[in-house]
């Protein structure tokens, strides 16, 4: 008997608790932001809470040159990176209002469920399943790539069959490791998967001589390859063994937030398409071309529509130039990697870029 | 008589049986408000929870494969590949380490100005430099800089050390697996080398002398009078080397290693199931960590001295 009226003294306590619970569920998603930010139903509206907050926060790799990379001035540089000062641009007119969060291969999915980072640009490729059960909304296609596997010259491996019984070095967490899997398999293969972790240590490991062979994205491979002690006596294998399409991704659920992000990366191929780079935009204010004049807000009212400012195409062009810019800038010919632009050109100069139309 | 006993709130009983009692049912609370807050967070984002997807296929490789195992298996049979070759390390470290850490916990004491500074020295840099560095530096700085496989040292015509790793006419060790293996011997060697100079210098001096004076030999102290006292301190911070060990071993992350930490890692990164995998992770330690402890458990038991 005395046990009951215990029970009902603690009562009070327990629906307090579980009235506790409704809120902690809601704000569970901004309390692992750094600010702390107190932005209710954040997975609903981040472009709120990143408001509040007046940083975009960006997961990247940091560890690739040309998509994201720390140079020696410790400024990041690259693709990726210019996506995300894209997007800050749009939202604040200030490409600098951006954090770059280093995630890696395992890290990066948890970190944008989580609302750790609000956008993931980070050379990762667009999957059906990471779109369906991982809880991610892919943007459009910042760069479309494929796996390649790269040894070194003097071994004779000149296709994927010389590399039977061989051990090639793979970085776990990515497509890459099914692929090649894949790909093995396929033509009865047998290799030696020497798997890691962290994308410097497997290219250590392969510059020491463990491995045989090292698979990657082709760019990536190009990219890493100019870090490589010795670059020219390694050579990249023809064979492109998966398409591997490179988009940016926000979390399910919030397709408001995701409408930002992939209207920021089709300005930038409309911008290229319609001629305007970071140079012109300001002259092409005046243009009487309504097509045009919708693009740069000057005319109608899309950027509203996103709950951005009408203008917000122009500001990305402005801050960090079109599509065209933006590869030079990091991938191109003036550059260590000098990558051919290939598919990564726009439609209509016989590329996969297309974007749909502003209106 | 009995008329006058304290009210209920007066005994002790009442309020220990109480507290236990609220204890429990503010932990049950706390686990459904995390749990409300994790489902809520989850169907969020459109997750589901289970563990159908242990079923599918896996569709990556592993290096070392101690039972079949080939891309189209399960993700099951994954993880069992990757805890056989975690066992393989813990099982083989615990054996081995066992021997380093004795040799040099008795050496440490030894009369011998040489032996007694070479023990010294090895257990001073292992005991104090992080174990990440310790597996690093095997891996990159030994194994990795051994010649090729085709131009392999030889030692005594039967151990081969080559970039293959170690080489027995009858067996071979990768070089990930090698690494890890010698790191963790070594690093836990040398805190079990100190735990059996604490041990034996817990036994009274009277117990040496006493040995001496019957006329047993150095060597015939220490194994018959010393060392089986000395266990019963040693034995029980024993068991805490043994467990560090076995979760050390998933630090085979950093070197590439497939132990069941590593294929666990792979598995959640390609399915998004990060609850499941940790779930499935935190049970699979317990497991081998309780194994551990009752089996020391039951030989420390033998060396206590039985009381009446």
């Amino acid at each position: 008997m005395w046990k009951s009226a215990w029970i009902l003294a603690i009562a009070p306590l327990i629906l307090t608790l579980a009235a506790c619970s409704g809120e902690s569920g809601q704000t569970a998603n901004t309390t692992t932001t750094p600010s702390g930010s107190p932005a209710t139903q954040a997975t609903s509206n981040r472009w709120n809470t990143i408001k509040s907050r007046g940083q975009l926060i960006c997961g990247v790799s940091g560890e690739v040159p040309g998509f994201s990379f720390v140079g020696t001035d410790g400024k990041y540089s690259g693709i990726d990176v210019d996506i995300c000062r894209g997007i800050a641009a749009a939202l604040f007119d200030n490409p600098d209002a951006v954090e770059f969060r280093n995630l890696n291969a395992k890290e990066r999915f948890t970190a944008l469920q989580t609302g750790e980072v609000d956008v993931l640009s980070r050379n990762t490729t667009w999957t059906l399943s990471r779109d369906t059960s991982v809880g991610l909304e892919f943007a459009p296609v910042v760069f479309y790539d494929g796996q390649a596997i790269m040894v070194r010259k003097n071994s004779n491996i000149k296709s994927l069959a010389d590399l039977k019984d061989k051990a090639i070095c793979v970085q776990t967490g990515t497509t890459t490791e099914q692929n090649l899997a894949d790909q093995m398999r396929k033509r009865s293969i047998t290799y030696k998967p020497v798997v890691f972790e962290d994308v410097n240590v497997t290219f250590a490991t392969y510059a020491e001589g463990r491995c045989d062979g090292i698979t990657a994205d082709r760019s990536a491979l190009v990219a890493r390859r100019s870090l490589l002690p010795k670059p020219e006596d390694n050579v990249i294998l023809d064979e492109v063994i998966s398409s591997e399409p490179l988009a940016p991704a926000v979390a399910k659920g919030d397709t408001k937030w995701g409408d930002v992000v992939k209207w920021v990366v089709y300005s930038l191929v409309k911008a290229e398409e319609l001629g305007i780079t970071s140079q012109n935009v300001t002259q092409f204010a005046s243009s009487n071309d309504p097509d045009i004049k919708r693009f740069l807000g000057t005319e109608g009212n899309l950027g509203e529509g996103l709950g951005l400012t009408n203008d917000f195409a122009a500001r990305v062009i402005k801050h960090v130039g079109n599509y065209a810019e933006v590869y030079d800038r990091n991938l191109g010919p003036k550059t260590k990697l000098n990558l051919a632009r290939g598919q990564n050109q726009l439609w209509s100069k016989g590329g996969l870029l297309y974007s749909p139309p502003f209106r | 008589m009995t008329n006058d006993k304290p009210p209920i709130w007066r005994d002790y009983r009442f309020w220990q049986i109480t507290a236990q009692f609220v204890a429990v049912f503010l932990a049950a609370i706390l686990v459904i408000i995390l749990w409300s807050n994790l489902s809520r967070n989850l169907q969020q984002l459109g997750i589901k929870f289970g563990f159908d997807f242990l079923k599918q296929q896996a569709s990556f490789d592993i290096g070392e494969t101690p039972i079949a195992y080939k891309a189209t298996d399960t993700y099951t049979r994954a993880l069992w590949v990757g805890l056989i070759n975690s066992l393989r390390v813990a099982i083989a470290g615990i054996f081995f380490t066992t021997i380093v850490g004795i040799t040099a916990g008795i050496t440490r004491l030894s009369d011998n100005w040489l032996v007694r500074n070479i023990s010294l020295i090895y257990v001073e840099i292992f005991r104090n430099t992080p174990l990440l560095l310790q597996l690093l530096f095997w891996y990159f700085a030994v194994f990795l800089s051994f010649p090729k496989a085709d131009n392999k040292i030889s030692l005594w015509g039967f151990i081969s050390l080559s970039q293959n790793g170690i080489e027995l006419p009858w067996l071979s060790f990768s070089p990930e697996f090698s690494a890890l293996l010698l790191g963790l011997i070594f690093y836990t060697g040398a805190f079990i080398a100190e735990i059996v100079r604490g041990g034996i210098q817990s036994v009274p001096k009277g117990q040496w002398e006493a040995a001496r004076s019957l006329g047993f030999k150095p060597g015939l102290v220490m194994r018959l009078v010393v060392f089986p006292q000395a266990l019963r301190v040693i034995i029980p911070p024993l068991t805490s080397q043994y467990l560090n060990l076995t979760k050390n071993s998933s630090l085979a992350i950093a070197i590439g290693y497939p132990d069941i930490y590593f294929v666990a890692s792979t598995t959640f990164n390609q399915t998004g199931r990060a609850v499941e995998v940790m779930l499935l992770l935190m049970l699979t330690y317990l497991t081998l960590s309780l194994t551990i402890s009752i089996m020391m458990n039951l030989l420390n038991r033998t060396v206590q001295i039985p009381e009446r």
